[in-house]
């Protein structure tokens, strides 16, 4: 069984997680950010799942591995998608949502099949080590996604405050989760990454919930002062 | 392959933590200290790096709001880094000083903002006290 530590990490992500999307429902942006919100309870949902699996068949049970691995490749899509409709909020005013959308399929479907080739010479649990490729790969177009995104805020002038906290949050968690990534295909035997992952997964919630909570939607700021090399 | 993916993920974790810390701190830039934070804090005009630790001491004694409290901590850990950067790579980059101890002054007002906020909730809650 986890330590301690880590069932406090696990129920904290998921109080966060409720934060949400009531702070959402609160300032009336659950609409607004129906998708960054539906990911919060699709999360919340999951960690309900995953709490039964783990009570049910312990830690070390296939079904609790099968179970932690799908549902973390259907939340990083999930995830994939809310990222898109940052994309369509920040390109809103050039109408290009349609475009958007399209690349947005066509990448997921090129991640899927770049994750399918890479595991197709495993002879075992196929579809187990596709799923956990395709997460892995799809943390990693998600770092990339979000730094474009970054990058066409900086460029379009983008002020909206609450926008932009939620994208750079979102930079942090995607690239916080690809780097772990890394770290554990370059050292598998390095057991204290697995502390660290779900203090990243609480931080995440943490951000957004403020940025519901704190940040008006009318709020405004240069983005030109954020950016780390001056612009 | 893992190598490089890291070292991207790595620079890019660095470079949105650093732009996140900046939007929180943003917003309190605009907004002017009173007198009598001034007073307490020390800093008359421009807040510089070395106000930090005593704002924040001058911060835990008063009420906590929960509202304020993860601000605080993500900026505690970016004026961290910054003191890690300011003693290693502005060493060898000795433009690092100016910008790192510019970044160092703003977290300290940041906090000088944070404190003003707590003395106005920490006097709301004795008014209402004595109103009962």
């Amino acid at each position: 069984m986890p330590g301690s530590f880590i069932y406090w990490l696990w129920s904290l992500e998921t109080i966060l997680e409720v934060a949400v999307v009531v702070c959402a429902l609160a300032k009336h942006s659950f609409r607004r950010y129906l998708c960054l919100n539906l990911y919060m309870l699709f999360s919340l949902v999951v960690s309900v799942g995953r709490y039964q699996a783990l009570i049910r068949f312990g830690l070390q049970s296939p079904q609790y591995a099968y179970f932690y691995f799908y549902s973390d490749a259907v939340l990083t899509i999930f995830l994939y998608v809310a990222l898109i409709t940052l994309y369509v909020h920040v390109f809103d005013e050039m109408e290009t949502g349609k475009y958007v959308r399209l690349f947005a399929v066509l990448l997921l479907a090129g991640t899927a099949l770049f994750s399918y080739l890479v595991v197709q010479q495993s002879q075992h649990r196929m579809l187990t080590h596709f799923f956990f490729e395709l997460s892995q790969n799809l943390y990693f177009v998600g770092l990339v996604l979000t730094y474009v995104l970054w990058g066409a805020i900086l460029k379009l002038r983008e002020t909206r405050t609450r926008l932009i906290q939620l994208v750079l949050s979102l930079g942090v968690y995607f690239s916080a989760f690809a780097a772990t990534f890394a770290l554990r295909n370059m050292f598998p035997n390095f057991q204290s990454v697995g502390y660290i992952v779900p203090v990243f997964a609480c931080l995440l919630p943490l951000a957004w919930a403020y940025a519901f909570w704190r940040l008006p939607e009318d709020a405004r700021m240069a983005p030109s002062r954020l950016a780390v090399v001056p612009r | 392959m893992a190598t490089l993916i890291f070292l991207f993920s790595a620079a890019a974790l660095l470079q949105f933590f650093i732009s996140y810390c900046r939007s929180l701190i943003a917003a309190s830039i605009k907004q002017p200290l009173s007198a009598e934070v001034r007073d307490v804090t020390g800093i008359a005009s421009a807040a510089s790096g070395d106000d930090f630790a005593r704002v924040i001491q001058l911060l835990q004694l008063c009420p906590e709001r929960p509202e304020d409290q993860s601000e605080i901590r993500a900026i505690g850990a970016y004026f961290r880094l910054l003191n890690f950067v300011r003693a290693t790579v502005a060493r060898i980059i000795p433009a690092l000083v100016a910008w790192t101890e510019m970044e160092r002054g703003q977290c300290a007002y940041f906090a000088a903002v944070a404190l003003e906020r707590r003395i106005a909730f920490s006097r709301d809650m004795l008014s209402q006290q004595l109103d009962a």
